[in-house]
Parts: C-alpha cells; structure tokens; sequence
C-alpha cells in the first residue's frame, strides 16, 4: 500500500471530488485566478471569496523524472514521477499511467487526462493518462 | 545592515568528513563548533549566539555549553546555515548578540543519531507530492529539469559535461571524496538514479558538518586570521512543493535572493572573481548562473563546456560551490550545506598565509567575555601546520605569475590550500566572493 494522504478541513473537498470521479480545482470569485493545492483563500489576492469547481481533468506532461529507485510502496519497477499542468493553469504532481515508464514513451507536452486510481474507500489518487488520439 | 560591518572570524569544519560512523549528529555540530572556535581562539563561554539547523538552537547551545542571549533555529533546508549567516548579521547589528556560533552537522551517510524522515500524511507534501513516491532530493530536486532541458534544447550530455567539470574542480580540493577525472561517458554510463539523472549527476550522500563564527567589524581584527567581511546578503523562500514551482526553468527564490544581495553589496556582476553556487545535482549550476544573471536563460550549459579552463568566466572563477557535491567531492552534503565554510575556509587560509603568523594576543573577544581567567590565545592549529612567510603571501596576492612562483614554494597540502584561495581571491584579497544555494524551493545568497 503506497503512502496515502490524509485530508485536513481545507483539502477534504479536493479528494472527496476525487472519491467521485471529479477533478477540483479552486478559483477565486474576485480575480478568478484557479489555484491549486486548496486552500480557504485566493493564494494571489488574499480574499476569501472562493469557489471548487469541477475541472476538466485535461492537460499535459509538464515535466518528469523516472525514479529507477522506487520507495518501498511503490513497487520494485521505475516509475515516472510526473508534473501535469492543467488546462485551468495551475500545476499538479501524479504519476502516468497505462503508458510505458520510458522516456520514448513519456513525451512532454503530449496532452494526458486525470485518470482516478481508487485507493482505499476513502481515498483516490488522481492519475493521469496519455490521452489516446 | 551597513557593509562589512559584521565579520566572519572563524570557520571549520569536522574534523574528519565523508563516513564518520562514531559521531552522532548533534556530535558533528559539536566537533565542526569546536574546531571553529580553536581556529577563532575562543573557548564556548565566549559565544553568546546560536543558530542551527536539524538539531535545535538550544540543544546545541545546552550540549556545548553556552548559555545564549540570541538563538536562532531558522530551518528551510539545506540553505539555512545561509540564512543564519544573514539573520546572525542583523542580529550583531543590533545588539542582541556579540559572537554568535552557526553551525550544520549531518550523519547522512552513517545515520547515526538522526532525526527520521517522517512525512506527515495530512502535510501539502504528504498530501500532493510524497502519495507520488516523491521523497527525497534525488526524486524532488531533479522534477523540473526536463522542462529546462527542452526549453532550451538541451540534453543529458549537457548535464554530464558538468559532472566532468565539478570533478575538475573537486581534484583540487584536499578533501574531497572523489578526485579522478571522469569522462562524459563515464557519467552517462553510471547507473541511473532518476532519469535524466544517473548517479555521477547525484549528490554524494555523506557525513559531515561545518561552522562559522561571526561577530562585528570592529571586534574582528582581533583574531588569529584576517577576517572575512560581509558585504551583502540576499534571502528569499519560494514553494515548498517542487511541482508548484512557479517556473520551472528559473528559481524565483534564487533570482529575489541574489538581486538582494547584489543590491546590498554594491557590486555588479562584473565585481565578482569568484561565484559559489550550490550544485548538489547537475543542473544546479545552469539555475544558478542564469538566475543570478551571469548569463541569459538557456546560456549556462553551452558556457560551461566552452569557458577555458572550465567555467572560467570572463576571467571570474565561476566554479561551482564546493568543487563540488555532485558525486565529488565536497562532504557536509547530503542536503545540507555551509557553502560559507569552504568559501571561509579559503579564505582563512590566504589570509593565514597574508598575514604574520599570530603572535600569540589574547583576543578581545575573549577579554569581553569576561569569562574567567585570561588565557593565552590559542594558535589554529591550521596556523599552526601552513606557517607561510609573509613574503611568499604578497606574492600569491600579486600577478598570476608571481602567484605561481609562490606556489613553487608551498609543499603539496599548502600548496592545495592556495589554490584553493587563490580560487576564491583571484588577484586581488578584497575580491567580492558571492555563494549560493538553490534546492529547488528556497534559497539564499552571501556575498562576501
């Protein structure tokens, strides 16, 4: 079993929506700026006024490293530990899957899409995979 | 704080570096501590500052037997010895403290007495970084380098060319662990780590520890060794989280820090004859150069391979911090750094060299500590071993050649020790010497 999060009050929404197959993201209703990881309050003007709202789960492979030395609970093979960046601007970290751990076959820029990896009944990892064209 | 109106007076580091399996870590912060303070002639009781890292202020401060007016336990990482350095400045500045002691210990190799890495599940990180397997820096640091690479159609060859020039550097250094030259293919033959990083890419995991021990200007003349003055600092802090960096191919903590330091210094880059820049992986130096604005985004890697010798730029000696982490050489590693030690360190022993030998004066510091008897000061014991004549030091200060000829003179370890400051000084002993230090997520700049 890999290494889960746990959520605290102002990250519950963010993996509640993933226990339900929604990606969620926060914007702020004042400079509308989407900003990520979560947090009761605009990161870029400080105000309160903000909203989760469901995501379109789409971006692409930001940057990555494949880890030849995987953590225990990772598994023994090398895995990409990646960077997406999202069609809504903000950037998140997540692992590719149902995609070769190589870099021939880890291209940046390629598009990828969130991919919910059920963990536990009260956790869900959100993947991501290579959008099949 | 007003230029060189705070000194540094004494710097060492463990007595042993590498695998030291029979000191635990709070023991390396003591043993790097007290080899500063033989160097400065001063005894514990004469401190009345702290600042560590990993370990905290007061256990240093109970363990070595001081009692502090001034602590300081500032942790962001592997930098914050630098900002030690900085807050310690402030902090003589204004009174609240006279000598203050900095110190870093790391048993990252033998691991004995460390803390475990524990990562809180319910952190940012432990929520939307470590669920990924990322931990540690050789599966953080490494994150934003492909998107550097592409950005500037670089590639892994690029980040092996400066393996072989850190390995360069690292031959010269006495201490380092690793000094034969190694090749590109050497580099992209060694096992791979986290791709595009193979090990020779990779910070050496090591133990070790330094320490620094600063007071004001007009203290410092009274001390075995010429002082080292500082002339600015920069600090700064960005994301905590490597995938939130704002942009991946600059650090925004890195270019914030270093105008900073710049600004305080009065200096341009033009100034400088000798940049330090922390290279615990292989891209750390491309960051830093161009960050630091010594060259243009994308310029680092080409500049690198093409400067003769390596990395001399425009005649300033650009090498990387500790002739160097990655995989050479330079010990206090793992993360954690004093990349002011060695930069002190050099120092210390071209103005050991500059200046008479010590003759043997108590110094001041030690009649305001009022702290017992008075006692003859003690020579460093790195006096001690390089008694160098004073002739021979004007000449290492003078022309190149003349600076050669000097070295003719110095038996092998004297001999690796001028070149080490001769690194730092270039020709001239009031150079502005500038290190750094970029992890990735927070950073810090000391100009010298």
């Amino acid at each position: 079993m890999r290494m889960l999060p746990e959520p605290t009050p102002e990250t519950r929404h963010f993996w509640d929506g993933c226990n339900v197959g929604e990606l969620r993201l926060q914007r702020c209703r004042s400079c509308k700026e989407s900003y990520f990881p979560p947090r009761p309050f605009c990161p870029k003007c400080g105000t309160r006024d903000v909203e989760a709202y469901k995501v379109s789960g789409k971006g692409v492979l930001w940057s990555y490293i494949i880890n030849h030395r995987p953590r225990p609970d990772m598994g023994t093979e090398p895995h990409a530990i990646a960077v997406v960046k999202l069609e809504e601007g903000p950037t998140m970290m997540t692992n590719i899957v149902d995609c070769p751990q190589t870099p021939e076959a880890l291209q940046l820029d390629m598009p990828v899409q969130v991919s919910f990896a059920r963990q536990t009944d009260h956790i869900t990892l959100p993947l991501f995979a290579p959008v099949k064209l | 704080m007003k230029q060189k109106s705070i000194a540094v007076v004494g710097a060492a580091e463990t007595t042993k570096l590498g695998k030291i399996p029979d000191l635990s870590v709070i023991g390396l912060n003591a043993d790097a501590a007290l080899n500063a303070l033989a160097e400065a002639g001063l005894r514990p009781s004469d401190i009345d500052g702290v600042a560590t890292a990993g370990i905290a202020p007061e256990e240093l401060a109970y363990y070595l037997g001081i009692t502090p007016t001034w602590a300081d336990g500032t942790n962001v990482g592997g930098c914050s010895f630098m900002l030690h350095v900085r807050h310690a400045a402030a902090a003589i500045s204004e009174g609240l403290a006279t000598t203050i002691l900095v110190t870093h210990g790391e048993s990252g190799r033998s691991g004995v007495g460390a803390n475990a890495l524990v990562r809180t599940p319910s952190s940012l990180r432990g929520q939307f970084e470590t669920p990924y397997g990322a931990s540690g820096p050789a599966t953080m640091f490494t994150i934003p380098v492909l998107r550097y690479l592409k950005t500037y159609g670089l590639t892994e060859e690029d980040l092996a060319w400066v393996a072989v020039i850190q390995r360069e550097w690292a031959a010269r250094n006495p201490r380092a662990s690793f000094r034969d030259p190694i090749t590109v293919d050497d580099v992209l033959n060694s096992p791979m780590i986290a791709w595009p990083f193979r090990k020779l890419m990779c910070c050496l995991v090591t133990d070790g520890g330094g320490a620094l021990i600063l007071t004001s200007a007009d203290r410092a003349t009274d001390f075995p060794h010429k002082p080292v003055y500082i002339l600015g600092t920069g600090e700064s802090v960005a994301a905590p989280l490597i995938s939130q960096m704002e942009d991946f191919t600059s650090s925004k903590a890195f270019r914030v820090s270093g105008k900073k330091a710049f600004d305080e210094a009065g200096i341009s880059h033009a100034d400088v004859d000798h940049l330090m820049i922390y290279d615990a992986f292989a891209h750390l130096p491309f960051y830093g150069l161009e960050d630091l604005g010594f060259c243009k985004p994308g310029e680092a890697a080409g500049l690198s391979r093409t400067a003769t010798p390596r990395l001399l730029l425009g005649g300033r000696k650009v090498a990387s911090c500790r002739s160097t982490l990655t995989a050479a050489a330079f010990p206090t590693c793992t993360r954690a750094c004093m990349a002011c030690t060695p930069c002190r360190r050099a120092c210390a022993r071209c103005a050991a060299s500059r200046r008479p030998r010590y003759r043997g004066r108590r110094s001041r510091s030690a009649t305001a500590s009022a702290a017992g008897s008075p006692r003859p000061a003690r020579l460093s014991s790195r006096t001690k071993r390089n008694p160098v004549s004073p002739a021979a030091v004007q000449q290492q200060v003078g022309r190149p050649e003349r600076r050669r000829r000097a070295l003719q003179s110095f038996d092998l370890r004297d001999r690796a020790c001028a070149m080490e400051s001769l690194r730092v000084w270039g020709a001239r002993p009031d150079t502005p010497c500038l290190c750094t230090r970029y992890p990735g997520n927070d950073l810090y700049h000391t100009i010298y």
